[in-house]
């Protein structure tokens, strides 16, 4: 049997569902060992936290360098572990700081990597949803180890128990990635709503909105759903850019998209059509959003949201 | 201060794309200068007019430097346009298909023999969307990585850059001894339009043609393939209905059908 690595994924000091992801995707025809980065000390309590998923083993490196080099010193470490243990593949999520160390290891190790895929089968082929998730691509790293990049929430994660045996792993990182220092740090504000990429519910608000949100975040809140945004309501300084959804935004594919006040363009289209449920509220019957929608209300979202949110309260309490 | 800005040819982001025997079909669409590309320009510029500008034969330079086909130095036009100095073009036909290890490999090696002190690249391309050259330059030049950048600040008399990283990890402050690779997010600046006077200027600036063995790279194009690609079928038509007073109600019943509540 093969051996696969993940880099496990953690929000604080707490392995995310991501993980269980990246394992259930690793573990199709191979054992899964989890690579921890910790700061000194914090591996034991870091490590703690991977109780689900199909993992075998977990790798802990320690240092103060994850903190200060950021993805530089990843990458490093990463890459001294896959020439050490040989692994067929690395799997890493797919977020901003998850791609740019999967590049660096790439370039390290010379191997091919595939980034943003929702499936990696047995053999180790990737399927991608590329152009807005108009079309499917199925491929495969063709040198060195598979480097693949997974997008969170795309892959139904096994959650059985696991308790993995930790080894701890004592590594030099090279002074070629301390050349960036991280001064100061602030975790992103956290308000009560769910992280946008990691959101089973998303709703979103467009133009329709003219610049009140009030009427999408509360309908969102009664969901437990994260707010998203079009472009035309980011550029018109509605909402913050970080909440964009669509081509130079985020691209989400929750359980169920919401859009309201959207009318649909490509360029929103190709942040949320690979969304399992797509609802729409627009005033336009011809907007083009209409085209996804499994359920679409035509009407005004500030009649329809608000009778809606009040509905969710009423089934849920 | 020598300033290279990294920028694609893309598709036009409004307009539908499709793959063609395992690659994107770049013939039958309107290309244009990668959107999240000009604010990588407009950094450059605005960092070297805040150093003395970038007049010809003065101590500050911003060069572009893109690779793909020669159709791509109608992009190159643009940001030559907005201001940027001059330009090198990567264009050999057995790039043709080439992966972003061979993509950052070639930029790598045209940026490594030019004497630039800084990089600055837009986060992705709006085509393969990877969001990696920026980190892979990094790796591959040995200079420092501050990617994600919605401030960026430049000391020359240090020979230094720092830059405000901005992702969903929330933001840090970073910084680094020149020579250093940047990328910029899209809220950073306002990329200007080019004036008319920018667009004729544009015309006579050199657009530095360069094959692969110019460069000094050999051909390898990609380091993994396509097994193949297919449209995805059109979602099934929806149930629509039409808000007459109960349109809300009508769409708590569909989402408990769905058991989303």
């Amino acid at each position: 049997m093969s051996q696969i690595f993940i880099l496990a994924d953690f929000a604080g000091d707490k392995c995310t569902k991501t993980t269980a992801e990246l394992a259930t995707a690793a573990s199709r025809n191979s054992s899964v060992t989890a690579i921890v980065l910790a700061a000194p000390g914090a591996g034991p309590t870091l490590a703690a936290t991977i109780k689900h998923g199909p993992i075998t083993n977990v790798l802990v490196v320690e240092s103060a360098d994850f903190a200060t080099h950021g993805v530089a010193a990843a990458a490093d470490v990463i890459a001294q572990i896959l020439a050490q243990k040989s692994p067929s593949a690395i799997l890493i999520a797919s977020h901003a700081y998850g791609k740019e160390v999967a590049g660096r290891v790439a370039v390290a190790t010379d191997s091919g990597i595939i980034t943003d895929a929702v499936d990696v089968a047995a053999d180790l082929t990737a399927t991608q949803l590329v152009f807005g998730g108009s079309t499917t691509v199925h491929s495969k790293v063709s040198k060195g180890v598979a480097i693949i990049t997974v997008r969170p929430n795309s892959i139904e994660a096994d959650l059985s128990d696991s308790s993995p045996a930790v080894e701890n792993l004592s590594l030099t990182i090279s002074d070629a990635a301390k050349l960036a220092t991280t001064t100061s740090s602030t975790p992103p504000v956290k308000g009560g709503r769910p992280e946008l990429t990691e959101a089973q519910i998303v709703v979103s608000g467009g133009r329709g909105t003219n610049g009140d949100f009030a009427a999408v975040e509360g309908f969102a809140d009664s969901l437990g759903a994260a707010v998203g945004a079009s472009r035309a309501a980011t550029d018109a300084g509605w909402y913050p850019h970080s909440h964009q959804v669509g081509q130079t935004g985020k691209t989400v594919s929750p359980q169920l998209y919401v859009a309201c006040g959207i009318s649909g363009a490509i360029q929103h289209r190709a942040g949320m059509q690979t969304s399992k449920t797509i609802a729409v509220v627009n005033k336009d019957p011809e907007a083009p959003i209409f085209d996804l929608a499994d359920f679409g209300v035509v009407g005004d979202l500030f009649a329809v949201l608000p009778q809606a949110t009040q509905g969710v309260t009423a089934q849920k309490s | 201060m020598k300033i290279a800005v990294c920028v694609k040819q893309v598709p036009d982001s409004w307009a539908e794309k499709k793959m063609v025997n395992g690659l994107l079909d770049r013939e039958g669409v309107d290309a244009v200068l990668n959107d999240l590309d000009e604010y990588a320009v407009e950094e450059a510029l605005r960092i070297v007019e805040a150093h003395g500008g970038n007049e010809e034969g003065g101590a500050n330079s911003v060069t572009i430097i893109s690779m793909g086909p020669e159709r791509a130095t109608e992009a190159i036009r643009k940001a030559l346009s907005m201001g940027a100095n001059d330009a090198i073009l990567v264009s050999d036909a057995a790039l043709a298909g080439s992966d972003v290890l061979a993509t950052s490999k070639v930029l790598a090696e045209v940026i490594k023999n030019g004497g630039f002190d800084l990089v600055i690249c837009g986060t992705e391309s709006t085509d393969a969307r990877m969001s990696v050259v920026p980190a892979m330059l990094a790796q591959r030049l040995g200079w420092a990585q501050l990617t994600f950048a919605s401030i960026v600040s430049v000391d020359p008399a240090a020979n230094t850059v720092s830059i405000t990283r901005t992702t969903e990890a929330g933001v840090d402050a970073i910084n680094a001894k020149l020579p250093a690779v940047v990328s910029v997010v899209e809220k950073i600046n306002e990329p200007r339009y080019p004036s008319f006077k920018g667009i004729m200027a544009a015309k006579k600036k050199t657009i530095d043609s360069r094959d692969l063995a110019s460069v000094g790279v050999s051909a390898e194009s990609a380091w993994s393939l396509v097994a193949d690609s297919a449209p995805r079928p059109p979602r099934a038509a929806g149930v629509k209905v039409t808000d007459e007073g109960n349109g809300g109600n009508d769409l708590v019943k569909f989402l408990a059908e769905k058991k989303f509540i």
